[in-house]
Order: structure tokens, then sequence, then C-alpha cells
């Protein structure tokens, strides 16, 4: 019994770090919707006919997005993955 | 483009407080990854360079920011690899940052308030040159979390301020006269 507390008590920390890492993504990808939202005029794909093609490929509000993403797909679930593997010494 | 780069490597050094080195060196491609990655927006710098350079201070500026970008990338990846071992090399990582904040600011002429390119200049030059303190401490301490997370932060800030440039804005909103922006010919 003391030692399933002891794995209980040393469980909550990595839980919490769990659900940092799982959050840095989305957080991400919330501020580049919520500056799409915010700041509409500097989406040319709503204009594509208006813009080039440098314009249309990159979109900040849009790269963002896709940088919450790429973190979250390619470097958070691993190290979720890690973490939960991980042994209590 | 590079902003994107800074926004994902600040993500990176966030998790990496969070898990702590141990987790994050599980995995042979985060190990090399930050460093890989800075080392590869290095060479990159030096096609910036030459397609940015409106004049010979500008290319001076870019081509000092993609040595240093190189030489710390370049010295990380030697250190993730385990064939540097030396602590002074991690001392190139803050020698970028303040040497890129210097090139930042010496290239950049004008006042604060004069275009929406000056302002961001300026803050990424003085978040750089105060930035580098962190990684300076993280060199001395490298399991303080407070100088990792700083690091972390500086990324944060820069992105943040690379966001928000635009080439013809107005330094702060619809501030008129001397804040409007110069548009590039």
């Amino acid at each position: 019994m003391r030692r399933g507390l002891t794995r209980d008590r040393l469980s909550a920390p990595r839980s919490r770090r769990i659900a940092a890492v799982a959050a840095i993504g989305p957080l991400i990808v919330l501020t580049g919707l919520l500056w799409a939202l915010a700041q509409v005029d500097r989406l040319p794909l709503l204009d594509p006919d208006g813009n080039g093609f440098w314009s249309l490929a990159v979109e900040p509000p849009l790269l963002v997005l896709l940088a919450g993403a790429f973190f979250h797909r390619f470097i958070a679930l691993g190290l979720i993955r890690d973490l939960s593997g991980s042994e209590v010494d | 483009m590079f902003a994107t780069g800074f926004l994902i490597l600040a993500a990176c050094l966030l998790a990496q407080v969070i898990v702590g080195d141990d987790v994050w060196n599980r995995s042979a491609w985060r190990r090399y990854f930050f460093p890989g990655f800075g080392f590869v927006m290095g060479l990159a710098m030096w096609g910036v360079a030459v397609l940015a350079s409106g004049s010979t201070i500008h290319l001076l500026a870019h081509f000092t920011w993609a040595q240093v970008m190189m030489l710390a990338g370049g010295a990380h990846l030697g250190l993730a690899r385990g064939k540097l071992q030396h602590r002074s090399w991690r001392l190139t990582m803050p020698l970028a940052l303040g040497v890129s904040g210097l090139a930042f600011l010496a290239h950049e002429q004008h006042g604060w308030l004069y275009s929406r390119s000056a302002l961001v200049h300026h803050i990424c030059g003085w978040t750089l040159l105060v930035g580098a303190l962190f990684p300076l401490g993280a060199a001395f301490r490298p399991r303080s979390h407070l100088f990792r997370l700083g690091f972390a932060v500086t990324f944060v800030v820069l992105a943040i301020a690379l966001f928000a440039l635009r080439d013809s804005g107005p330094a702060l909103g619809s501030v008129p006269s001397i804040a409007r922006g110069d548009s590039r010919s």
C-alpha cells in the first residue's frame, strides 16, 4: 500500500507534465485561429485572385496554425508517449 | 518563415524544460532537432542575405547572423552527438544571440517609431541582447529552469515581433505622420 501511495504521488507531477506538453500545440493553434479572426485582412486566401503565389503560400496566421499542429503531431505526441512509459525509480 | 521557425523552437525549448533532459533526449531526432534546426536556419540566412540585401550594412548584418547561427547550431549538434564535451561550447549560443542582437540594432538606422519595420528591428535587437543572458546563465547552470524558460520566452517574443512585421504598415496601429511606414520600392 505504501508503494502504491508513493507511485500515485510520483505520477501526479508526471500527469501534470503530460498535460502541459499536450496543451502547447493546441494553444499555439488557438492563437493562430484567434489571430486569423482578428486580422482577416492578413489572409490572402480569402481573395486568391488578387494575390500572387508567395502571398498565398506564406500567410502568417496559417503559419502559426501549422506550427502548432506540427509541434503537436511530431514532437508532443512522442514526448507524451515517452513520459507515459517512463518508469518510477 | 523565420518567425514560424522561432515559434517551433520556442515550443520545443518549453517542452524540454517541462519534461526534462532525460525524457527529451530519449529520442535521437529530438536531441538533434533544436541544434539542427538552428544550423539549417543559419544556412537559410545566407539566402536571405543575398535576396534581401539593400545595402552593404544589410549584407554584413545578415552574413554575420548566418555565421553565428551556424556556429551555435553546429556546436550544439556536436555537443548532442558527444563529439564536443567542453562546457565552453555552450557559450556559442549566447554569442549567437548577442551578435544577432547587435546586428539588428546596427543595421537599423532609424528611430523606434519611424516605421513598423524599424520598431520590429529595435524590439528584436534588444530582445536578443537581453535574451542572450539566459543561455549564458544556462551554460553555467544547465539545470536552472529560470534560464531555460527565459531562453524559450526569448524565442516566443522574437516570433511575435517577426509575425507583426509588415513592409508598409505604420509603427503602431493608425499612428499618423512620423510613425507611418515607408513602403519598399
